[in-house]
């Protein structure tokens, strides 16, 4: 939703940022204030996935230029595990699996982490799994999910349910979705949108990363952004996903070009 | 014993030192060894409150409670230092039930009838060439007795330590358990810091009779050398127990983290019908450590049973290497043989093999091998940060899982202690 005069969340201005020496982001200029969702498109290779991955912090990505401030803190100064701690979530396009871990226990070591990084006490056992049978709900998730190890022979769609899970758990002020969407059926589509669609709040803000307009019909964007060569073409809101999804992104390349071509 | 020593230091002279295990290292000068090193007291003890309190700080600093947690927690101690034994806790109360638990030192003045009827009947002095210079020369060592249906009333434990620098240590282990006994047995070795290479070369023999069950647990943490490879003990231990009664069972734990090299493969001899030989291992390498261990399993009886869980980590430049062998003879009809080896890479750097050996000579035995490796590599770190979790954590998290199933037969307090001891082992081994 978009708030009047809400606080901004997220200012990321002039990015650029490399991979094996390869540039991918090129001046990325974006800026997310408390309670809006914003869904970020484009075709493969656009750096979509890169931005997520530089947002928080993986160590493959270099950041090369630009600023990313994140309530009002220098993001690009915070270790990955400060940036999830002080409330950056990433749900992963391909959650990992942990063999020999339990996903409880996977799920208490964080969530304490985060309850340390604030300054409240840990939860025991015990407490914790209170906690956590209330949040299975959102996901509709049963509690066997919990004495398996972490995404260990889950399906795609128990995977990307299980990150949901984690992000019902850490309650992040900004949470990037790395398509989110891919590989699941209709049915796990709406159960996972709806859990997301149930956690947003005017506190908190959300950024989507998606090929298809398809997500957006279950979780309604306050603006769509679409990327192509490591930067934002094109801004509207959810109208222009619509667009998108009849007319494919040459057209935005084309409306671009002419842009460039009027100024 | 003379005879015995003599014998086997004759056979050793005509050996030649192993070569086919995968690890490298400068010939050993065996002329320029200590073969004998005591600490400066050297009266016997019956109580640790007499021991040297030096002696005492120094198992404190290594984190071994030696004394009060042991004494509540009910293990008995026999602590040997270098080449001798300086202190045997709970002799009485373990007598009360006939039980004997002492130095073997002190078991060959007392109950020489008994340990000459063993010693060098489950591992002879011509078995291989640390086996042969361990009969010939071995100084100090535990000595176990369970007589006829007892159950040992609380766990034997020993800690090994070696604090001379160029002292080698030679100690040899017998643990007999007559029909319908059972005893736990746990062993643990520290060594300090020397830039010269020790040698550690003992030899365990377990004798189980009708019935009869033996664990023995090690959590081996002899210095490792440092980051550069320089110094660190070299361990070439033969390790075997021989299930000889029907229904008895040989159970091996072990939890190897430290010495530069680590030779060492614990086995069982399944020669009564129906008996069971387990060996359950974590062997964790890091830096430049080298380990080649592994166990046998020796199916002679009818309907016997082996189980075999093997964890290999390997962390920094080091080589981890499981080797096994599963003989099923002729006669073991119905024998059964599970192995599993999983190994565990950290980093790019480190190696691990698997070399199982299996011989089967009867058509109604079932043997069944299982091998995984997997990798902790940046993915799941970040993945684990991602959450909001250290490395360090995750790294304890994925380790501890991956060695459950051999730390759930260790007992509690040891499980905790060997988890707590692989995750300072691995210590800014990433990132």
């Amino acid at each position: 939703m978009i708030i009047e005069n809400s606080d901004v969340v997220l200012s990321v201005c002039d990015l650029t940022a490399e991979v094996d020496g390869i540039p991918i982001l090129n001046g990325l200029n974006l800026e997310v204030r408390a309670g809006e969702i914003h869904a970020i498109m484009g075709p493969n290779g656009s750096g979509k996935s890169t931005f997520s991955k530089v947002l928080a912090g993986h160590p493959d990505y270099q950041v090369t230029g630009g600023e990313i401030v994140f309530q009002g803190q220098n993001l690009l100064e915070l270790e990955p595990e400060e940036r999830a701690r002080s409330g950056i979530f990433l749900a992963f396009q391909y959650p990992l699996e942990i063999p020999g871990v339990s996903n409880l226990d996977f799920l208490r070591v964080a969530y304490n982490s985060r309850r340390r990084h604030h300054g409240l006490e840990e939860l025991d056992a015990f407490d914790f799994d209170e906690v956590v049978r209330e949040k299975l709900e959102i996901v509709k998730m049963d509690d066997r999910f919990l004495g398996r190890s972490v995404n260990e022979g889950f399906s795609g769609g128990e995977k990307k349910r299980n990150e949901i899970l984690q992000m019902a758990l850490l309650e992040p002020k900004l949470a990037i979705l790395d398509e989110t969407d891919s590989g699941l059926d209709i049915d796990a589509l709406k159960i996972v949108a709806n859990g997301v669609n149930h956690l947003s709040n005017p506190d908190n803000s959300i950024i989507l990363i998606t090929h298809y307009q398809r997500l957006l019909n279950y979780i309604v964007p306050d603006y769509v952004h679409v990327m192509e060569g490591g930067r934002i073409l094109t801004t509207g809101d959810k109208k222009l996903a619509l667009e998108l999804e009849e007319r494919g992104y040459d057209w935005v390349r084309q409306e671009d070009a002419t842009e460039v071509v009027a100024r | 014993m003379l005879n015995f020593r003599l014998r086997a230091y004759r056979q050793w002279l005509k050996m030649e030192e192993p070569k086919w295990a995968e690890v490298g290292y400068p010939t050993i000068d065996y002329q320029s060894i200590i073969y004998y090193s005591a600490p400066k007291q050297t009266k016997k003890l019956s109580s640790l409150e007499e021991v040297d309190p030096t002696l005492l700080d120094t198992f404190e600093k290594l984190g071994i409670p030696l004394s009060e947690q042991k004494r509540l927690s009910n293990v008995a101690v026999d602590a040997i230092f270098d080449s001798v034994s300086v202190a045997t806790t709970f002799k009485e109360k373990l007598a009360e039930q006939g039980v004997i638990f002492c130095s073997i030192s002190e078991a060959l003045q007392k109950y020489p009838d008994l340990v000459e009827r063993y010693i060098g009947s489950v591992v002879p002095v011509g078995d291989n060439y640390f086996a042969a210079l361990n009969s010939a020369v071995f100084s100090d060592g535990s000595f176990v007795y369970v007589p006829k249906n007892t159950r040992c009333p609380m766990e034997l434990s020993t800690y090994f330590r070696i604090n001379n620098g160029e002292s080698g240590q030679f100690e040899r282990t017998l643990i007999i358990a007559e029909e319908g006994s059972h005893v736990s047995y746990l062993e643990g070795c520290t060594a300090p810091m020397f830039d010269t290479n020790q040698l550690h070369a003992a030899v365990v023999e377990l004798v189980a009779l009708d019935r009869a069950e033996i664990k023995y647990s090690t959590v081996q943490n002899w210095y490792a050398g440092d980051e550069n490879g320089k110094g660190g003990i070299y361990n070439f231990v033969t390790k075997r127990g021989l299930c000889q009664g029907i229904n008895s069972k040989i159970s091996w734990t072990q939890v190897e983290t430290g010495s530069a090299i680590t030779w060492k493969y614990p086995s069982c001899v399944l020669v009564g019908d129906h008996s069971v030989g387990e060996f359950y291992s974590v062997a964790l390498t890091n830096h430049h450590q080298q380990a080649d261990t592994g166990t046998k399993m020796v199916h002679i009886g009818k309907n016997t049973r082996s189980t075999i869980i093997s964890k290999g980590i390997s962390a920094g430049k080091s080589e981890n290497s499981y080797r096994g062998l599963v003989k099923i003879g002729p006669k073991a009809d119905g024998a059964r043989n599970y192995s599993q080896c999983d190994s565990m890479l950290i980093g790019d750097s480190a190696g691990a093999n698997t070399f199982p050996y299996i011989q089967v000579q009867n058509h109604t035995a079932r043997v069944e091998h299982e091998a995984s490796t997997s990798k902790i590599g940046e993915d799941q770190l970040f993945f684990f940060a991602q959450r909001g979790i250290s490395a360090e954590d995750a790294i304890s998290m994925m380790i501890s899982g991956f060695c459950k199933d051999v730390f759930n037969q260790l007992p509690m307090e040891f499980a905790v202690e060997a988890d707590r001891l692989l995750s300072l082992k691995l210590e800014g081994s990433v990132g």
